[in-house]
């Protein structure tokens, strides 16, 4: 190895990297190792946002990606769609039809009385954001005898688990446009690079795999004026999706498993159809985990986008690239990040040029 | 340089998947998408490739662009140089080098850039001139020139098919006016091949005239911006300036308009770099910490160096 002027990068990563390690074990002997079981049931919420942004979908490599990230969920979706990489995609499943969710939780905001009844599931929707004392020395019997009774309470027969959509009635209605029946096969942003103007079905993968904080911010800026949407959430849905693949063999679709996801619909105001009458129009947001802000961000995004590529943007929100280009998470903090880097050799050059429009004599003076 | 069929990518049966990442860390499909667009790249100079990036395990804008080329083409027998700044040595460098020379076995490593048959970098090209046989790669944070021009990427693509730069010349023009001076400091455009201009990435104009003519193919990666660009071997690349006022790069002269030196080498055709001791004193040394090193190292040598 040759001597170089600046030494010691090696050594100071190296450090450093000791160093974060002891920041996640500093309880020492008087605690554990969190489990990843904990992460997935415990921090559930935190959990979802990982298997969305991440868009990858696995319970275990979540949680180790949240402990290992000590929790923050950029770099822990961020390390998941870098172990992604190392994968090849092996099978491209057929469209899944998310009427066939097993649903925990099911509410519309369109009409009180629906086909299936509303269904709250588990929601802080309606709860006081008081702090729960309680919680701060939690006995584990307490904790244990908790989840114990809920199960102990449970009705003897089984609640349908599977309900028709709040949108198929205003589309039997003729008030909502009918689905194209033939539609293009679907984008996968991860193998076919963004080329605007992009399909709607890349758009809607590039917003499944969005920041949520990102997605929010831009959706929010549409609902207080920048921008003229009239939504209402026709449904909203949170369940499991039993999903297909095709058989090796065979070719015929069989079920490998399910994932949880949040769906929304949101119906947004009308506009000229193609018949002349006019007719609703359609927002649709879906994300893997249970992230009910997302997918009410993503629907109303995903209408703006609509309008945006139809009639041109008005607002940010509606123009696709503004959008599509800003809300990953793993671009957007990675190059935030990278300002930290040394940038010894283009300050170097700005000094240059500063110094010569100045008039300043000599580079060094 | 690899070849195609490499690196398998078998999944395990078990619920904890595989651990063990392939040659160059990226699936077989991935590098084969890698290399078309790098084939596609080198047959239009200059324009810029889109292609489906993949996340690496660094973050967006830490060289993720540069990393998934130098993954996609090296193979086992290839000797790696990567430096950052001008430094081998460089917190950043270090790190990327360390992932190619985990997930390639057989890589070799060299700081010296004439043993080297791919170069890795970011914001600057080695002094040394490149030779045939050599690949350098640049890492890129924002590929397109006409960026901060043309917000919108689909305008760019249009306004870089009819080769029209107009507005991007306005801007140099503009400038003259209010700074008699282009401000461009690094990422100074050029036009490749008689059409595409393209952002070196953020070279200094100093390094910019090594791009004409280059004995070794020159990669350009963005990865967050997702585009692969190359200038080939021997290809014209014109920085753009009007024909009244010359393109210059940073002349390091002082007062009396005498080119400065390193301080510690004695070159006086480097690119220098400002440095503070540990006195206070502000001195110029060079950028390029392995070609100082060796100017010192032969002078040292009784024959007596380059400079002495």
């Amino acid at each position: 190895m040759a001597y170089v002027a600046i030494k010691g990068g090696a050594k100071a990563i190296q450090e450093s990297s000791r160093l974060l390690e002891y920041l996640r074990t500093q309880q020492g002997v008087h605690s554990r190792s969190i489990e990843l079981d904990d992460i997935a049931c415990q921090l559930r919420n935190l959990h979802s946002r990982i298997l969305s942004e991440s868009g990858l979908y696995h319970d275990d490599l979540a949680s180790l990606a949240l402990k290992q990230s000590l929790g923050d969920p950029l770099e822990a979706s961020f390390t998941l769609r870098a172990y992604r990489s190392t994968r090849p995609r092996n099978v491209e499943s057929d469209p899944q039809d998310t009427r066939q969710m097993r649903l925990t939780r099911r509410i519309s905001a369109a009409f009180k009385d629906i086909p299936g009844g509303q269904m709250l599931g588990a929601t802080p929707d309606y709860a006081l954001r008081l702090l729960r004392f309680e919680l701060v020395n939690e006995p584990s019997e307490s904790f244990q005898a908790s989840a114990r009774e809920w199960l102990t309470d449970l009705p003897d027969e089984a609640e349908p688990i599977t309900f028709p959509k709040i949108v198929e009635i205003l589309r039997h209605r003729g008030l909502l446009p009918q689905i194209d029946s033939d539609p293009e096969p679907a984008y996968d942003i991860t193998r076919e690079p963004l080329i605007f103007p992009l399909p709607r079905s890349a758009r809607l993968q590039a917003m499944a795999r969005g920041e949520t904080g990102g997605m929010l911010a831009l959706a929010y800026s549409n609902m207080r004026g920048y921008g003229d949407l009239h939504p209402t959430v026709a449904e909203l849905r949170v369940g499991y999706l039993p999903v297909s693949l095709p058989h090796p063999i065979s070719g015929q679709p069989v079920e490998i498993g399910e994932v949880l996801m949040t769906e929304c619909e949101m119906v947004t105001k009308f506009e000229a159809s193609d018949q002349g009458r006019p007719q609703f129009t359609i927002g649709y947001g879906a994300c893997f985990g249970h992230n009910e802000t997302k997918a009410i961000a993503m629907a109303v995004l995903d209408r703006c986008l609509q309008k945006g590529m139809g009639h041109g943007p008005d607002h940010p929100a509606e123009d696709p690239e503004y959008v599509l280009l800003h809300i990953d998470g793993i671009d957007s903090m990675g190059f935030c990040n990278h300002f930290k880097m040394p940038h010894y050799v283009t300050f170097q050059a700005e000094m240059d040029t500063l110094q010569k429009t100045r008039g300043d004599s000599g580079s060094n003076g | 340089m690899a070849d195609i069929t490499d690196s398998s990518n078998e999944s395990s049966a078990g619920q904890v998947p595989d651990q063990a990442a392939p040659f160059g860390f990226l699936d077989a499909y991935a590098k084969r998408e890698i290399r078309r667009s790098v084939l596609k790249a080198l047959c239009l100079p200059g324009y810029q490739v889109p292609y489906a990036s993949r996340e690496m395990p660094m973050g967006r804008g830490f060289g993720t662009g540069g990393l998934q080329l130098s993954l996609s083409v090296i193979g086992p027998n290839d000797v790696l140089k990567v430096i950052d700044q001008g430094s081998d040595d460089s917190v950043n460098a270090v790190n990327l080098r360390a992932f190619i020379l985990r997930t390639c076995p057989g890589v070799k490593e060299t700081t010296d850039p004439s043993r080297a048959s791919l170069i890795q970098s970011r914001h600057r090209i080695p002094e040394t001139a490149l030779q045939e046989g050599q690949v350098l790669i640049l890492q890129v944070p924002i590929p397109d020139p006409l960026t901060f021009i043309e917000p919108s990427e689909r305008q760019r693509k249009i306004m870089h098919g009819e080769a029209d730069y107009s507005r991007l010349l306005v801007k140099l023009y503009e400038d003259l006016r209010a700074f008699e001076e282009i401000t461009l400091s690094h990422s100074y455009p050029a036009e490749i091949d008689g059409h595409y201009v393209l952002s070196p990435s953020p070279i200094p104009r100093f390094d910019l005239p090594k791009l004409n003519h280059s004995a070794a193919p020159i990669l350009f990666g963005a990865g967050r911006e997702k585009k692969i660009y190359a200038v080939p071997p021997y290809t014209q690349a014109v920085p753009l300036s009007f024909s009244d006022v010359p393109f210059q790069v940073e002349q390091f002269r002082d007062s009396r308009g005498r080119r400065l030196s390193c301080q510690r080498c004695g070159a006086e055709d480097t690119f220098l770099e400002e440095c503070q001791t540990g006195d206070g004193r502000r001195i110029l040394i060079c950028s390029d910490t392995d070609y100082c090193w060796r100017n010192r190292w032969y002078a040292s040598q009784p024959v007596g160096g380059i400079h002495a």
